[in-house]
C-alpha cells in the first residue's frame, strides 16, 4: 500500500505541478520538507517517549488491565479472537479511550503498542501481511472517534462564530456514520478477501 | 481552564499514585517504557518520512486545487459547497494542511456560513488518515495491508457526504 501511496504521490505531484506551472515550488518543497519530516519525528519522539512511559506504569500496575475488563464486553464482538484480558485488548481498551477524550497525542502510542501486541498474540505464519484485528484497529483510527472537536471549535470563536458548539450534534453524526461505514467495509472486504483465498 | 485541562494531570498523578500503592517499579516502568517509545520511533521513521515528503509534494503542486476546479460542477450539482472540496481531499493527506484551509474558509466565508459549518464539520470528524495508516503498519512492518485502505477511504468518502447532508437538515 505504501509502495502505491508514495510513488503515487510524487509522480501526480510531477504530473500536476507541470499542468499548473508550478515546477519551483515543486522542487523547493522536495528539498525544504525533508527537514520537516525530521522535526515532526523529534516533537512526535518526545510525546511517544511520554505516553510509553507512563502507558508502562499503568500496565504493570495492572491498571489497564482493569479498564480492558470493563470494556471488554463490547470490544470483544469487535475484535475477534484477542483474549479477553491480555495485552493487545488492554492496548486497544486504552487506545479507544484515548481517542474518545481527544488525547490525539496519546492514541498512536497506544495504538503503536496495540498493533505490536495483536501481531504478538496471533502468531500470524505470513507476519508481511497485515491480520483482520490489525485492518480494524487502524481503520477505527483512522475515523474520528473524538467527542468534542476542539480544534473546529476553537477556531470557530476565533473567527467569531456566534455559537463555536452548534456543530456538535452534526458531528456526532457524521462521526458516527464514518465509523459505521468503515467498519462496515471492513467486515465485507474481509468476507471477500477471505473467500478468494480459503 | 476547563474541564479537559484536568485529564492529563488527573491522569497522569492518578497512575503514579496508583503504581505506588500497588507496589511496582514506577521509575524503572517509565524508563523502560520510554525506551521502547525510541524504539517505536525508530521503526515508524522511514515510513513517516516517505509519507511527509510525499504529501508537501502533492501540496506544492497544487494538485488538490486542480482535482477541486475538475469536480466542482458534479459538488455544486449535488449541494456540496465547492469550497470544501479542497477539504475534502487535502484532509486524509496532511492534518496542518487541512487546518490551514479550514482557517481560510472561516475567513472569506464565516464560521456560521453554509461552507463554514461544513468545512467545521468534516475537520471534526475526521482523522488523517494515510498518516495513521502509514505509521500503524509501519509498526508492526506489515507490506501488505489488504483492505485496510479501501475501508479508510469508503469512512472518509461517508464523512464528506454526510456532513453536508446533516448541516442542510439540522443547521439550515
Amino acid at each position: 500500500m505504501m509502495k502505491w501511496i508514495t510513488a503515487g504521490l510524487i509522480i501526480l505531484s510531477a504530473v500536476f505541478a507541470a499542468i499548473n506551472g508550478r515546477m519551483t515550488d515543486l522542487s523547493t518543497a522536495f528539498l525544504e520538507e525533508c527537514g520537516s519530516a525530521v522535526e515532526l519525528a523529534i516533537s512526535l519522539t518526545g510525546i511517544i517517549c511520554l505516553w510509553s512511559g507512563i502507558m508502562r506504569v499503568a500496565q504493570s500496575s495492572g491498571l489497564t488491565g482493569k479498564l480492558a475488563k470493563a470494556a471488554a464486553p463490547l470490544l470483544s464482538r469487535i475484535f475477534r479472537g484477542l483474549k479477553k484480558n491480555g495485552k493487545a485488548m488492554q492496548f486497544i481498551t486504552l487506545n479507544i479511550t484515548a481517542n474518545i477524550l481527544g488525547l490525539g497525542n496519546a492514541s498512536t502510542p497506544f495504538g503503536i503498542a496495540a498493533m505490536r501486541e495483536i501481531e504478538k498474540e496471533e502468531r500470524s505464519p505470513t507476519p508481511e501481511l497485515a491480520s483482520h484485528n490489525m485492518i480494524v484497529l487502524t481503520v477505527m483510527n483512522t475515523a474520528s472517534l473524538q467527542l468534542i472537536p476542539t480544534t473546529a471549535a476553537a477556531l470557530r470563536l476565533k473567527y467569531g462564530s456566534s455559537a463555536p458548539m452548534e456543530i456538535l450534534p452534526c458531528v456526532w453524526i457524521t462521526s458516527v456514520c464514518a465509523l459505521a461505514a468503515a467498519l462496515a467495509g471492513t467486515a465485507v472486504f474481509g468476507r471477500i478477501s477471505r473467500r478468494r483465498q480459503p | 481552564m476547563s474541564f479537559s485541562d484536568y485529564i492529563i494531570p488527573v491522569l497522569f498523578a492518578g497512575v503514579m499514585i496508583y503504581g505506588l500503592c500497588t507496589k511496582t517499579d514506577v521509575f524503572g516502568e517509565f524508563t523502560a517504557g520510554v525506551k521502547e517509545g525510541l524504539h517505536t520511533v525508530y521503526d515508524i521513521f522511514p515510513s513517516l518520512f516517505c509519507l511527509v515528503i510525499s504529501v508537501a509534494a502533492f501540496r506544492a503542486s497544487g494538485g488538490a486545487e486542480l482535482i477541486t476546479s475538475l469536480i466542482s460542477p458534479l459538488l455544486d450539482a449535488i449541494g456540496f459547497p465547492p469550497e470544501c472540496g479542497n477539504l475534502m481531499i487535502l484532509r486524509p493527506f496532511s492534518g496542518s494542511g487541512a487546518v490551514a484551509l479550514y482557517e481560510s474558509i472561516l475567513k472569506t466565508d464565516g464560521p456560521d456560513s453554509f461552507s463554514g459549518r461544513v468545512a467545521s464539520v468534516i475537520l471534526g470528524s475526521s482523522e488523517t488518515t494515510f498518516y495513521t495508516l502509514s505509521v500503524y503498519f509501519a509498526a508492526v512492518k506489515a507490506r501488505k495491508t489488504r483492505y485496510a485502505l479501501a475501508a479508510a477511504l469508503l469512512g472518509d468518502i461517508t464523512c464528506s457526504i454526510i456532513s453536508a447532508v446533516s448541516v442542510r437538515l439540522l443547521m439550515n
